[in-house]
């Protein structure tokens, strides 16, 4: 079978939406435009209709009740308002926030801003596996903790957290417990009860839906979790977001995870078993490669690897009909490589190395092939290329060489 | 992220990889760069010691395709100058012929020091004692 080009493989960046959430979305941006919160003609009751439609299958899919879950415009707003929300609100009892270094930065940026307020924050290492020491956790918990935040899978290395253990913490300590589950809801099961998750944040667009449009869960009883709102309006949500509800959005943010919970447990084996083939197809023909982070608590459809003497946007360059990312410096703005990976303890000469592999719904096994063909192709040519790999393989040991940096800033 | 066709086309095709025998009296080496930087150089240089004319140039290079393109364009570039004009050859110059953005100076300004160093190798070889050293070749980018 011929394969389309270029192959997508960046599902963690964000996904196509399903046509099955298409067809879903269309009638409310003509026939059924009316707005949610218009309360007495027939086009703001199907719009409401709609909206609570899509509010029940969103809880559905995390054994959540509708009435906790509140729209946003995504998964950073989300988490910015369980953050700040909590922060504000909380002020009295405390001002301690408890983090981990491998975050989105949605949430250490917020964390960041509130430290400038007189919030004090505890941004917690990591074990080389990617994963947080629960003891570490228990230990920087003190009487002045509000808030825990710790994602539950991470977005460039795919590692999930132990975090029905940390529920269980923070429930022990009475201390709340936001969870930014972006990458982990509808791809592995989520569930915010056994879980123990207070808050919790969703985005459309990574499951299928469309951008601009996500969700917070916010826990309505044991314990009933109060916000301060951050968007001051016409007091939409129960007053925690106001703002015009994104009907065709949130529809189709329902319909994708009404979609995920009827085809998870079908799709989550054949990521895994994809993926597996996929890092057997290049480490096997390849020396020196690395995975990045734990594989035994880990995404279905994540692989991270470095390739160790060919630096990861050059061979972004070379297979540039696969969509896929790099930890490389020169890939970002700041030229400074993955600091999720630095966490892992992953030196920043690997660090340059590494390409991200996010497998999707509308990925197969052609594409499989077809990528993992062109990686072995492209890194073999630039080893060729490489003179570390030439040191290498000459027994020179790089890592005691003394280098002369061409600059100061680096 | 847009490369220019001349950076692509010396990433499909770079010119002059390869080694030359470091041992060699008339073969000037220098390394640059640094792995947790992401960009490590290696450029030879074969002179006739005789005309100072540089015969032959050899690049391996660990780094963006911006990188690897400056290594290989300064290959092209020295072979058949003298080891003075070489030494002429500025960062700039590289940068405009491959039209770097602003992101990829530091690429050019490796090139460069990666041309300094292998001739200051090899006029040390030589015995030329006003050689410079590599690091004080060139200050920021």
């Amino acid at each position: 079978m011929a394969i389309k080009l270029p192959v997508y493989f960046d599902n963690h960046a964000t996904t196509p939406v399903d046509p099955r959430v298409v067809e879903a979305m269309v009638p409310y941006f003509t026939e059924k435009f009316g707005n949610a919160a218009s309360r007495n003609h027939e086009f703001g009751w199907k719009a409401e209709e709609a909206v609570e439609n899509a509010r029940g299958q969103i809880a559905k899919l995390i054994n959540a009740t509708p009435k906790e879950i509140v729209f946003t415009s995504g998964a950073t707003e989300s988490t910015n308002l369980a953050i700040k929300g909590v922060a504000e609100m909380y002020r009295e009892k405390g001002n301690h926030i408890i983090t981990q270094v491998t975050e989105h930065k949605a949430t250490l940026d917020t964390c960041k801003r509130l430290e400038k307020y007189g919030y004090e924050v505890t941004y917690l290492p990591v074990e080389k596996d990617g994963r947080i020491n629960l003891d570490d956790l228990r230990r920087a918990i003190t009487p002045k903790t509000i808030l825990i935040s710790i994602m539950y899978a991470n977005n460039e290395i795919g590692v999930v957290q132990p975090i029905a253990e940390i529920g269980k913490i923070a429930k022990e300590k009475g201390v709340f417990f936001h969870v930014d589950a972006v990458q982990a809801v509808g791809k592995i099961p989520v569930d915010v009860q056994k879980d123990g998750i207070d808050l919790m944040s969703i985005s459309g667009h990574k499951i299928y839906g469309p951008k601009g449009v996500g969700a917070l869960y916010v826990r309505r009883k044991n314990p009933r979790v109060q916000l301060a709102a951050i968007i001051d309006g016409g007091g939409h949500e129960r007053g925690m977001r106001s703002g015009t509800l994104n009907v065709p959005g949130i529809v189709g943010l329902g319909k994708a995870c009404e979609l995920c919970q009827q085809e998870m447990a079908a799709e989550s084996e054949k990521m895994s078993r994809l993926r597996e083939r996929l890092k057997e197809s290049i480490m096997s023909r390849l020396d020196e490669t690395f995975i990045n982070g734990s594989m035994e608590h880990r995404l279905p459809n994540n692989i991270n690897i470095s390739f160790a003497y060919v630096e990861g946007e050059s061979l972004l360059m070379g297979i540039n009909d696969v969509a896929v990312s790099s930890g490389s410096a020169c890939t970002s703005a700041t030229l400074e490589p993955s600091y999720v990976l630095k966490a892992l303890g992953v030196g920043e000469d690997l660090a340059h190395t590494s390409i991200r592999f996010g497998l999707g719904r509308f990925n197969t096994q052609e594409e499989v092939d077809y990528v993992a063909d062109r990686v072995v192709e492209t890194v073999s040519r630039l080893r060729e290329l490489s003179p570390l790999y030439e040191m290498a393989k000459e027994g020179v040991d790089i890592s005691k060489m003394k280098w002369v940096a061409a600059s100061d800033s680096h | 992220m847009a490369y220019s066709d001349k950076v692509v086309d010396h990433y499909n095709n770079p010119r002059n990889v390869g080694s030359l025998d470091k041992k060699d009296p008339n073969v000037g080496t220098g390394l640059v760069g640094a792995p947790e930087c992401g960009d490590v150089m290696k450029l030879q240089m074969k002179v006739n010691p005789d005309t100072r004319v540089i015969e032959e140039a050899k690049f391996k290079t660990f780094g963006c395709g911006s990188a690897i393109a400056s290594s290989s364009l300064a290959t092209e570039w020295v072979k058949g100058k003298t080891v003075e004009e070489a030494l002429a050859i500025k960062n700039t110059d590289i940068v405009r012929e491959l039209s770097l953005p602003p992101v990829k100076i530091h690429c050019s300004v490796l090139a460069e020091d990666a041309i300094k160093a292998a001739l200051g190798d090899w006029k040390k070889k030589q015995g030329e004692a006003e050689a410079k050293p590599a690091e004080s070749a060139t200050s920021a980018h």
